[in-house]
């Protein structure tokens, strides 16, 4: 019955985004306010509904209902609760149906906070959601159905593969999407503003805390998700540049530019169909991403099964999404005005500069991923693009990328004097070069060192220079202690979150460099009392023995720490053998410190007595997850300033 | 980051770690040839992973290979050459530079130049269609000098 | 009038990739061609199964006549699929076919062949690390290969046989090349 009714209000949902877009734009043009409100309504209906059907798809994943094709396919009786609600999402049709419930969510949002937008502007960003959700619904009721029934219910369900079934899986996707839809609310305001012929500061001022929203969400996904890999696939590695990566990769790059861009318009009414561009663009690689993992176009190890003629439907999902908001592009962006003026040395030519080099990133990552699908389109055969390339080739425009965040947000807007900037950072740029040389000595003053140095020296300059803008607006060590306290009061959130967002990416590189330039990896055969050296401990393995989990039964070993021969740490990874599906995977077990993670790894028993052991030191590696998080915290900050609060008053100052 | 989903799916016996200590070579410098040759080829069944992140059994047999070959006296591209001989250009993760993989290896730094275009149209426009930011006069020079020194 | 062009890009560059979203729909990402068209078949010298009878497999067998080599193994799920069909083309013998008993212990390979019917003309064994089937270019089994009187491989196919790709490629191949 409850599942009936989640099929149903799903059906119905179809008709109520259909009526909400045509109500919204319709009553737009016509300057009809009932028709506009009924558009609002149908928007809150929409976003009802489909929490209903989501929770009747829930609710079937927690009592198990394996009448459900979906439910017996993706779960079983015996998964832990968790796992069971994670397991809703963990699939092809549920986690569309997560995607299109956040949608709604999102249009919703726009309803009931957004009681100061525009009442045009309101029902046509309404009528633009409704139009994505109509479409995502379609997808969903036509191709993708979870909620379809089977003749014969069986027993018991096949099972979550138990490598997502860990809770920074679970909770990944979820991130992402609210980060991937988040970015259909940037989308529908730059389509609105399209239809309107009309940009301006305000208009600005709503888009960013959406796309923020959608910025520290994907943040936190993708972090989330390369955090998972790094502990449970038992590699030692955090990021493969697979295509589903990237998919979420691209929509990040191109969302931060965004961030970025919107921000000049607020404050300078410049850049304004570039911004209207990036809004289109940074939803259409959200959009790409599902089209490329669920259509089988590029091979990717998903585990969504692919299949052509979903890849259809979203391939003309994707035309009419993206075509379309292009074509109107194309006609419309010409009329929108150029705005204020600057040099190109100015806080607006830093912010063009960081918008054309996140682009370049993004377009890069875009080449790669599809270049296969050109050679293989062409007749030209099969070629591989993997890991090698993207380091290849990514590392060069971050580079310049990351030298000049740390001198933008010093620069005055309009024009500046970058050199007199410089000079004020006297202090920074000898901090900077101390760093790259102490680093490069440290790490044994070779010629190969000289990249780490170098990695180092830029994440020095980054940090320093982002606190040393907070260190400027303060008068740090030059006004006295309550005068510095009473500046430091003034600032704004915002300018605190930009601080640690950009000191968290200067963090989060340290992380990089450190664990890319100097990881220790140890293998070998352990029988138990033997050890084996890692980095600056010893490590014995003390024990194995057979310890039985709820879904599945494990080998765990005890692992022994010495460092100067005294005991230090106890780690006890396990290799896990599942029973439905029936499927080992291993938990590594990780020792986490500010300079290094001690990473182990147990294999299963060698032919010859003992046990393959995988041992990892991480350098560093903390900072990256530490630098990830203190990111999104900076964009969250940001979205608590006072001008960013969703509905608040028009034309508040400027800072 | 989701590799291993599909090379589980697509084994056929137990896996093992990948990277077997059995399989390593005594000499550590060989092996560690053997391991930076091994993470730029491509394990041909799980599609977007290297042979030495890989638990497939076609990976291993590569491994091995790749590793008989280093012993038998192979550079490092020799030893790439003899797979290539055999499975194309597919097999390596890091695409060669020829006609087929120019647009790949020239692309980003066409899409930065198109990038600086762009900037530079900016720019232009701006310049044609407005005029420039008025440099400063000379009070206000030294009203920014003075203010300068005061905060430098 | 320029800058209208400018503003119609990135509709333009849009369009172009559709262009290959559509065709890629229609591509199998996963299906490698063979870069050995038109080369002998790789030296080889492969043992015989134990009791089969016959010498095992070499590179001069090839030579003389068209030949199928198959890559099978006693662990391969795929392979037990395949049999009833090479089986058949036996009966009928329009071509040998060799088999390439892959990764597989010998003994078990002969138990396999006894238990299904045993189909080929000669069988060498390749055990792990399976250095034929790597010279082959094979990713997994079954794969087979047309090879020419002269012995060079012309044609390579990744899969089982069944009677539509029999029929529809393979047998026409080989019927080309007996002329």
């Amino acid at each position: 019955m409850i599942t009936e009714s989640g099929h149903f209000a799903l059906a119905l949902a179809l008709f109520v985004a259909l009526a909400q877009s045509g109500l919204g734009l319709y009553g737009a043009r016509r300057g009809d306010d009932a028709l506009m409100r009924c558009a609002s309504g149908a928007a809150v209906a929409l976003m009802l509904l489909t929490l209903v059907s989501f929770g009747a798809l829930t609710y079937a994943y927690v009592v198990s209902d394996f009448s459900l094709v979906n439910v017996a396919t993706n779960s079983h009786s015996a998964k832990p609760m968790l796992y069971k609600i994670s397991g809703v999402w963990g699939n092809h049709e549920g986690s569309l149906l997560l995607w299109v419930t956040i949608l709604a969510l999102f249009a919703g949002a726009v309803v009931l906070f957004g009681r100061h937008l525009p009442p045009l502007l309101k029902a046509r960003v309404i009528a633009v959601q409704g139009l994505v959700a109509g479409a995502f619904l379609a997808f969903i009721l036509f191709t993708s159905n979870p909620f379809m029934r089977l003749a014969r219910p069986p027993l018991d369900g096949n099972g979550l593969n138990p490598l997502l079934q860990d809770p920074g899986l679970a909770f990944h996707p979820p991130f992402l999407y609210l980060g991937y839809v988040g970015f259909s609310m940037a989308f529908s305001f730059a389509i609105a503003a399209l239809i309107e012929g009309r940009v301006d500061a305000a208009w600005a001022r709503w888009v960013r805390p959406w796309t923020l929203a959608a910025w520290v969400f994907l943040t936190l996904g993708i972090a989330l998700g390369s955090w998972w890999a790094y502990y449970e696939l038992g590699w030692g590695g955090w990021w493969y540049w697979d295509p589903v990566e990237n998919a979420s990769f691209m929509p990040w790059l191109a969302g931060t530019a965004l961030l970025h861009s919107a921000l000049v318009v607020e404050k300078r009414d410049a850049l304004k169909s570039w911004t209207i561009l990036l809004a289109i663009l940074t939803f259409s690689l959200s959009l790409l991403g599902t089209f490329l993992v669920r259509s089988g176009v590029i091979t990717s190890v998903h585990s969504f099964a692919s299949d052509p003629g979903r890849g259809m439907f979203i391939l003309a999902m994707l035309t009419a999404v993206a075509g379309g908001s292009l074509t109107l592009y194309a006609f419309r962006a010409p009329a929108l005005k150029a705005g204020g003026l600057f040099a190109p040395l100015s806080r607006e030519g830093g912010l063009l500069l960081n918008n054309l080099l996140l682009s370049t990133a993004a377009g890069t990552v875009l080449l790669g991923t599809l270049y296969p699908l050109f050679v293989d389109a062409l007749g030209g055969g099969k070629v591989s693009v993997g890991a090698p390339f993207y380091n290849a080739v990514f590392v060069p425009i971050m580079i310049p990328l990351v030298a000049a965040m740390a001198v933008g947000p010093l620069m005055t807007w309009k024009r500046t004097d970058l050199l007199g900037i410089l000079s004020r950072m006297k202090f920074v740029v000898a901090a900077t070069l101390l760093t790259g040389i102490a680093v490069w000595v440290l790490a044994g003053g070779r010629l190969g060192d000289l990249a780490s140095a170098g990695g180092m020296a830029l994440a020095a300059w980054l940090f320093l220079g982002s606190l040393w803008e907070i260190g400027e607006r303060s008068m740090l060590f030059r006004a006295s202690g309550p005068e510095v306290v009473a500046r430091l009061k003034q600032i704004p959130l915002a300018a605190w979150g930009m601080t640690l967002s950009h000191a968290g990416l200067a963090i989060m590189i340290v992380g990089i460099v450190g664990s890319s330039a100097w990881m220790e990896e140890r293998i070998q055969n352990m029988k138990v009392g033997e050890t084996a050296k890692l980095h600056d401990v010893e490590i014995r393995l003390d024990s194995v023995s057979e310890v039985p989990g709820p879904n599945y039964a494990a080998l765990s070993g005890t692992f022994v720490l010495l460092k100067d021969g005294k005991e230090y740490q106890r780690l006890s990874p396990e290799r896990r053998q599942y029973r439905q599906p029936p499927r080992p995977t291993s938990e590594t077990a990780i020792h986490s410190t500010l300079l290094g993670d001690y990473y182990t790894v147990i294999g299963e028993e060698a032919p010859g007595g003992g046990y393959v052991t995988r041992f990892y030191w991480q350098p560093l590696i903390a900072w990256m997850w530490a630098g990830a998080l203190i990111m999104s915290l900076g964009g969250l900050v940001s979205l608590f300033d006072r001008r960013h609060r969703i509905g608040a008053p028009q034309g508040s100052r400027k800072s | 980051m989701k590799r291993l989903i599909l090379s589980l799916l697509l084994l056929t016996s137990a896996p093992a770690l990948a990277v077997d200590p059995a399989e390593m070579l005594k000499d550590p410098a060989q092996e560690a040839r053997a391991r930076e040759i091994g993470a730029e080829l491509r394990c041909l069944v799980c599609q977007n992973q290297s042979i030495d992140d890989s638990d497939a059994d076609l990976a291993k047999d590569l491994r091995q290979i790749v590793r008989e070959r280093i012993s038998a006296g192979d550079s490092d591209s020799a030893v790439k050459q003899f797979l290539v001989d055999r499975y194309g250009d597919y097999v390596l993760l890091k695409p060669p530079f020829n006609p087929k993989t120019w647009l790949l290896w020239l692309g980003p730094l066409g899409l930065a130049l198109a990038a600086g275009l762009v900037g530079r149209a900016y720019y232009r426009r701006q310049r044609r269609e407005g005029a420039a930011p008025q440099p400063l006069s000379a009070e206000e020079q030294r009203e920014l000098e003075r203010i300068m020194k005061d905060q430098g | 009038m320029k800058r209208r062009l400018a503003y119609l890009l990135p509709v333009l560059v849009f369009l172009g990739l559709l262009g290959f979203f559509f065709r890629g729909l229609f591509l199998d990402p996963k299906a490698i061609p063979s870069v050995l068209i038109d080369r002998p078949v790789p030296q080889m010298d492969l043992a015989a199964l134990p009791g089969r009878g016959d010498t095992g497999l070499k590179s001069e067998h090839f030579k003389g006549q068209v030949s199928l080599v198959n890559i099978f193994g006693s662990w391969c799920v795929s392979c037990v699929a395949e049999h009833p069909m090479l089986m058949r083309l036996k009966a009928e013998g329009v071509v040998p076919i060799h088999g390439i008993d892959w990764r597989d212990d010998p003994v078990q390979g002969m138990l396999w062949l006894q238990k299904n019917g045993d189909p080929y003309t000669r069988v060498g064994t390749d055990p792990p690390p399976g250095r034929t089937a790597v010279d082959f270019g094979v990713t997994g089994a079954p794969e087979s290969f047309i090879v020419d009187a002269e012995g060079r491989i012309r044609y390579k196919h990744v899969g089982i046989i069944d009677e539509r790709n029999w029929r529809q490629t393979l047998l026409p191949i080989i019927k080309e090349l007996q002329k």
